[in-house]
């Protein structure tokens, strides 16, 4: 997405927010979703267009779990570190998951560019932990067998 | 509980009820959908395959009930799509042996003797539903579902009392909050109520972050009408003409079905101008959360709507008074509106009249972990751990033991085997360290590490900590550090007492909920389990064999070893002795501290490291 995609993105938004509530994050979030990630210049056009200060908007973009500030992977795989997934063995799944797909943190994306992970820290579906998310599906008791079968899968699409 | 009305059938034979929420899902709920959709087509029978939400027996899942007319549900548990041939058309022909229950009452089925009715299955029979009585039973997308079983008959009645009435009916319901605190629902609405203000908010906190708890999604997703209702009844007795759910972004279906049920609500009448006739105005929408835990406490929420950093601000001003816009706002969890239109509809009277003295009526709580029957479960307030662990939950996996339960969330306590028949109430659970928090209940076994849990759930604040107060952003950080050193086998005694000084000064010094109850974990560990950290420390030793750095042991080659006795003298516990009448060395696993000097000095190398 160039310049002038988010441009027009931003100005939408702006045009199409009828509520009292602030579009900051709304934005941020359309933007994401169709980039996958909040590049500088995206950030720098927000704070344009909206007339709120430079710092504001990095300052929310780097507060919240939702926003990343680099390209994103084409799947993403969200990885639940919640509480009932942290006790039914979560690590040993995301340990394998960084060996499989070659990812040494902080870097979270494979070289390939196929993979993005995520930490995330609760999907909600603590009943089948321990749980992955890979882009909208989610995947209830995981083991590291599972995890390679399913990799497998998305590798060859 | 209630059971499908005839009128759910629409021209329609049978109906089958797929559960279908996020769990559902994830369960491989999908293609049982599309199964069932294709055999009634091949069968040729008229049958109407509802995707509805969640009764809470995640354990079942996929989940799946049929009705016919006048007859009670069947349901099937962990169905796969295999089995969906043989499930509907041995169900056409009246044979139900591998069903999992029957819904409500017996005497229809031939062969129907050794299936039980669902209401008296252990995980059903303690509970009462009030906030997840349509999950699982309507469609969560129609909104024709929601008003047949009575819904909208509460803003009906409302709207014809005035917005003191309303009030007062809350507040004699008992009803407190149900996200964490506990506040007293009716009075948080009168504050609201009283103050003079041209512009007022209604704000339903479906943010729902506390990792081990989803009963907000499960609610949301099985039944987003009636959380609607209950923040336009909410709405009408503060004075608000402007509302909004802020539902978390990593549980979208949540927001989706709020969403839908706010636009059909909308071109019914329930939203909008003159609502129902009256001079009532308010309307409605969802915002996602960019994902913060922080935004549990009310003013960070409300500083994210506004767009910014959600920062905790200092109370007072409480939101009742200056909130969102410093406007008066009333601010209430999914669970607390879930229970108004009840307790509007039918009196607070039948609400109050379970539950224990102070906590009155029903909650929702998580099950989770190291139990048989996970899920979601309602049960009155006051009920104990034991019948919520035990009896409901099934308890820990076959061949597993009780060991810890973590109710509260991250927040919350370590309750062991002593606090079983603890109450579960706001009081009872904060005389011993603990909070009610959202409900969620996380069981945990012989093979969960206590010392590792706490590292976890600081981790988690750590994280999760906005950085406004240095004792909660540094402090927490300190004791992670602490702790993790623990779990590697380098903590001091001291550590403990350093630990419990350093969470009673960020208890003391943080602004929020947040930083004053992190420490929670830690402390109720150390008290209760105090044992297992003295192991870590003394011991080097972790007995559920979590913690890898002591968890491993030390152990003589039989073959190699020669019987020198150079290791015993070098060992400082002298756990090692030699055993005749084979004249080789052997550790005591039980003294030994994991030092490895014993594997240095063998000059034969027949001691080895195994995990």
């Amino acid at each position: 997405m160039d310049t002038y995609e988010t441009e027009v993105l931003i100005d939408e938004m702006l045009e199409s927010h009828n509520s009292e509530s602030n579009p900051l994050i709304p934005i941020l979030q359309k933007i994401q979703k169709s980039k996958g990630y909040l590049s500088m210049e995206a950030l720098r056009l927000v704070s344009e267009k909206t007339g709120m200060s430079p710092s504001r908007v990095y300052g929310v973009a780097t507060f919240y779990h939702q926003f990343r500030l680099k390209p994103e992977g084409k799947h993403r795989i969200s990885i639940c570190k919640g509480t009932a997934c942290h006790v039914s063995g979560v690590e040993d799944i995301y340990e394998s998951l960084l060996k499989v797909l070659e990812i040494t943190p902080p870097e979270d994306t494979s070289k390939d560019g196929l993979f993005t992970i995520q930490e995330v820290r609760c999907l909600g579906a603590c009943s089948l932990a321990p749980v992955i998310k890979i882009d909208d599906i989610v995947f209830g008791k995981m083991n590291t067998q599972k995890l390679q079968t399913l990799l497998k899968r998305y590798k060859e699409e | 509980m209630k059971t499908s009305d005839e009128s759910f059938f629409g021209d329609n034979e049978i109906r089958i009820n797929v559960g279908m929420s996020t769990c559902g899902l994830a369960a491989g709920a999908k293609p049982v959908y599309d199964a069932f959709v294709d055999e009634a087509s091949l069968l040729n029978i008229r049958a109407k395959v509802v995707n509805v939400g969640c009764i809470g027996a995640c354990f079942a899942e996929p989940l799946v009930e049929i009705y016919s007319r006048n007859k009670p549900g069947v349901l099937y548990r962990n169905v796969s799509p295999n089995n969906v041939k043989n499930i509907l058309r041995n169900y056409l022909e009246e044979k139900i042996e591998n069903s999992w229950a029957i819904r409500d009452h017996k005497g229809v089925f031939k062969n129907e003797t050794n299936i039980p009715i669902l209401y008296e299955l252990p995980f059903f029979k303690h509970q009462i539903r009030d906030a997840l009585e349509n999950c699982g039973i309507i469609d969560p997308e129609s909104i024709d579902e929601y008003i047949k079983t009575g819904g909208y008959e509460a803003l009906k009645k409302a709207l014809k009392l005035s917005p003191e009435e309303v009030i007062s009916k809350v507040v004699n319901s008992g009803l407190r909050g149900r996200g964490g605190a506990g506040f007293p629902t009716g009075l948080k609405w009168k504050f609201t109520r009283i103050v003079e203000g041209d512009k007022k908010y209604v704000i339903c906190n479906a943010d729902e972050g506390d990792p081990g708890a989803f009963m907000n999604r499960l609610n949301a997703e099985g039944d987003p009408y009636k959380i609607l209702e209950g923040l336009i009844i909410a709405a009408y007795a503060v004075g608000a003409e402007e509302g909004f759910f802020f539902v978390r972004a990593e549980k979208p279906l949540m927001g989706e079905r709020l969403d839908k049920a706010i636009k059909q609500s909308m071109n019914l009448g329930y939203l909008g101008n003159n609502i129902l006739g009256s001079k009532f105005n308010f309307k409605a929408q969802v915002i996602l959360s960019a994902g913060a835990f922080v935004c549990g406490e009310e003013t960070a929420l409300m500083r994210a709507i506004e767009g910014k950093r959600a920062m905790p601000t200092p109370r007072p001003p409480f939101p009742s008074t200056k909130g969102l816009w410093g406007k008066p706002t009333c601010i209430n969890n999914v669970e607390t509106l879930a229970h108004i239109p009840n307790i509007i509809k039918e009196g607070y009277e039948k609400f109050a009249s379970v539950g224990s003295e102070k906590s009155k009526g029903t909650k929702v709580f998580c099950l989770t972990g190291a139990i048989e029957c996970s899920g979601a479960v309602e049960v009155p307030l006051g009920t104990t751990l034991r019948t919520l662990i035990f009896d409901i939950g099934g308890g820990p996996p076959k061949g597993h033991r009780f060991k810890a339960v973590q109710n509260g969330g991250p927040s919350g306590g370590c309750l062991s085997e002593e606090h079983l028949d603890l109450p579960l109430d706001y009081e009872s659970l904060q005389a011993v360290g603990s909070i009610m928090g959202s409900g969620g209940v996380v069981v945990m076994d012989e093979t969960s590490c206590i010392v590792d849990v706490a590292k976890f759930f600081l981790g988690f604040t750590t994280a999760e900590s906005c950085g406004q107060c240095t004792p909660c952003r540094v402090g927490l950080k300190r004791m992670h550090e602490i702790l993790d050193k623990i779990t590697k086998g380098k903590g001091k005694i001291e550590d403990l007492d350093l630990l419990k000084w350093m969470s009673k000064g960020i208890m003391d010094s943080s602004l929020c909920a947040l930083g004053r109850s992190a420490p929670n974990p830690v402390l109720t560990s150390i008290k209760y389990f105090s044992d297992e950290y003295l192991s870590h420390i003394n011991k080097k030793w972790c007995q559920a064999g979590v913690c890898d750095a002591l968890s491993k042991t030390f152990h003589v080659n039989v073959e190699i070893c020669k019987g020198c006795g150079l290791c015993i003298k070098e060992c400082p516990v002298n756990a090692i002795s030699i055993v005749k009448p084979e004249n080789k060395a052997q550790i005591n696993t039980n003294l030994c501290i994991k030092c490895g000097q014993c594997q240095s000095s063998c000059p034969f190398g027949a001691i080895t490291e195994v995990d």
